[in-house]
């Protein structure tokens, strides 16, 4: 680096990158801005304004939003898929990633294939639908979870991690005389956890995000998780369960239709923004993970 | 463990067949087996039934009959489905939407990662990438709620300025001139930063004495940018061109769901839409399944000739 200064052109292009970066920047935050900035502005300000910071700031569309029995319900059931979806997603992988990943394991490669056939080939909607309703499973938290419980691609990743890890760890906790159970539970588990963590958080944030299974699997309102109920009232503009008036009880109209909708959206925006800075490094050393392999 | 002696293995290996050596292995193992079981069982049901399943497209589904008992029909409804219009017009929609995506999506962020590169201050770099990554964490539904708001005509701050300046709102989500625009962009807007990720591994895995000795030998940064970073990005490069060659005939399902309306059917409506709303809204079950397996094959043997292609010319493919 020393032995050659930079060049004007490279400096001006430096000046540009630099800027280019911060357009960016404020390219990809201004719309959640506006958006945080429309959920709390009342009705008398709500229609102009392009800046971020509301002329006047009520809560009242927020308080709406959050009295909604549909929105809390639906935050339950969004809650309760991932919790139980991130957990038994998560059991299932490992327990079938670790047999796998060993060489004397019989007729390993077909199985593996098996599973990674699913990646780029399967039933579809349709099929899928059906064999949800015919399990019975409409209507059920477990519409939501076992569909989708275990992707080929988690597998591969979590058992190319298995794979690198040298073979000689178990085989000296063998010799001391442990059995396959408190290898798996003392030695295999404590050495996969970046790789389970990472994992952990893909499921999670997949269930999180997840609402077309929900669209078609829960006929009940109740049932649905927020994301959906989130798009009946905004983009389906569904009365029914929008459910919120925007006037006060002497008839004056105190919020606009589309400060209720921006709050709605904020509701079920707002842990992602509060979570992502914290996981995204975990997202991406997965990712890593992944094309090391490719 | 049980772990039967070496003499009852060998006498076993020789007078039976493989088969009831592969059995045997399983036995042996049969740990390892009892924890694998409820994976692939998961699999061959939720999995490997669908893919069964997809023999509707040749049967007409009676709901009291299920799967099994529904009668065959043959061909008949890839018969029907390649002589309506509506079918053809909204393939030709997937195609040209994934081919947009292919065109303007795919490079964007290989450029974004070679600019990234060049940012020399490390904290300045980091934050613009953990912005970057922003749009990828927030879901479609999500981002549909936003950008109707943010793209309308009414209360849109990009409407409001073009009023300000005296020009006519844009109707972006129901015009469809601007339809397949706005589905570019805004795909371009989420996932620049989140796909450059590999782009920037690959970067970060270049040997530091290749750039010490072109510095040497008097190159500048634009070059060192075209003769080192690039070529040495070109196996991820590659891999990531034919994932998204077999992407072609897969339409972003959940964008366009949560983007598109009645207005702009002619130019939005893709194979997942249509595959959706025949099946679930009008309950063509078997029709709606012939064209899913339309497109299924389509997208898997474009991904094997990629691949093909692929390790003809590098040596290298997917698999």
């Amino acid at each position: 680096m020393a032995i050659r200064r930079s060049s004007a052109g490279e400096k001006v292009f430096d000046v540009f990158n630099y800027i280019f970066m911060f357009i960016l920047c404020l390219t990809t935050i201004y719309p959640f801005l506006y958006l945080f900035s429309n959920s709390l502005a009342s009705s008398e300000v709500a229609q102009t304004q392009i800046t971020i910071i509301p002329k006047s700031i009520t809560f009242e569309n927020y308080k709406r939003v959050l009295t909604n029995p549909l929105i809390s319900s639906g935050y339950y059931n969004t809650i309760l898929r991932t919790a139980i979806g991130t957990f038994l997603g998560l059991v299932t992988t490992f327990a079938l990633a670790y047999p796998l990943s060993k060489k004397y394991f019989p007729n390993r490669n077909f199985w593996t294939g098996i599973i990674v056939f699913t990646m780029f080939f399967g039933g579809g909607m349709i099929p899928t639908y059906i064999l949800v309703r015919n399990l019975n499973l409409m209507n059920t938290i477990w519409a939501l979870i076992l569909p989708e419980l275990v992707s080929a691609y988690n597998f591969i990743i979590v058992r190319n991690y298995m794979m690198s890890l040298p073979e000689s760890i178990e085989e000296s906790a063998r010799i001391d005389g442990a059995n396959d159970i408190i290898i798996l539970i003392r030695i295999v588990l404590p050495v996969c956890k970046p790789i389970l963590a990472t994992v952990a958080l893909w499921i999670a944030v997949w269930h999180w995000n997840s609402w077309f299974d929900s669209m078609i699997y829960s006929q009940k309102a109740e049932k649905q998780v927020v994301q959906l109920i989130m798009r009946r009232i905004v983009l389906e503009g569904s009365q029914q369960v929008m459910n919120m008036s925007t006037m006060d009880e002497s008839g004056l109209r105190v919020v606009t239709p589309e400060s209720l909708k921006a709050a709605t959206v904020m509701v079920t925006t707002i842990p992602i923004l509060l979570v992502y800075p914290f996981i995204q490094k975990y997202f991406v050393k997965g990712v890593m993970l992944g094309s090391l392999k490719g | 463990m049980n772990v039967p002696s070496s003499k009852t293995g060998k006498n076993l290996s020789m007078k039976s067949n493989a088969f009831v050596r592969t059995l045997y292995q399983y036995w042996k193992y049969k740990y390892l087996v009892l924890l694998f079981l409820p994976g692939i069982i998961y699999f061959i049901i939720f999995k490997y039934l669908p893919i069964y399943g997809l023999v509707l497209a040749f049967k007409d589904y009676r709901f009291l009959d299920g799967i099994m008992g529904s009668p065959w029909v043959g061909f008949k409804h890839f018969h029907e489905m390649f002589s309506l219009q509506s079918f053809w017009e909204v393939f030709r929609n997937t195609v040209i939407i994934s081919f947009y995506h292919l065109v303007f999506g795919f490079p964007a962020p290989i450029i974004f990662a070679l600019l990234l590169n060049e940012i020399r201050n490390v904290y300045y770099k980091k934050i613009v990438q953990t912005i970057s990554y922003l749009p990828h964490f927030v879901s479609w539904v999500i981002l549909g709620g936003l950008f109707m708001q943010f793209l309308s005509p009414s209360i849109g701050p990009i409407n409001i300025l073009i009023k300000s300046l005296g020009g006519t709102p844009i109707y972006f989500l129901a015009d469809p001139k601007w339809f397949r625009s706005v589905l570019v962009i805004t795909e371009i807007w989420k996932s620049l930063g989140w796909g450059s990720i590999v782009y920037l591994a690959a970067i970060s895995g270049i040997d530091p004495s290749l750039y010490e000795s072109a510095s040497i030998d008097g190159a500048g940064r634009w070059h060192k940018a075209i003769h080192i970073t690039l070529p040495s990005m070109m196996p991820v490069i590659t891999i990531m061109l034919i994932l998204n060659v077999g992407k072609l005939v897969n339409d972003n399902f959940d964008q366009i769901f949560n983007l598109y309306n009645p207005a702009v059917y002619k130019v939005a409506d893709v194979i997942g839409t249509y595959t959706y709303r025949m099946g679930l809204e009008n309950m063509r079950y078997s029709f709606s399944t012939a064209v899913g397996l339309f497109r299924n094959v389509i997208s898997f043997t474009l991904l094997i000739i990629a691949n093909q292609v692929s390790k003809k010319i590098n040596d290298y493919g997917i698999w």
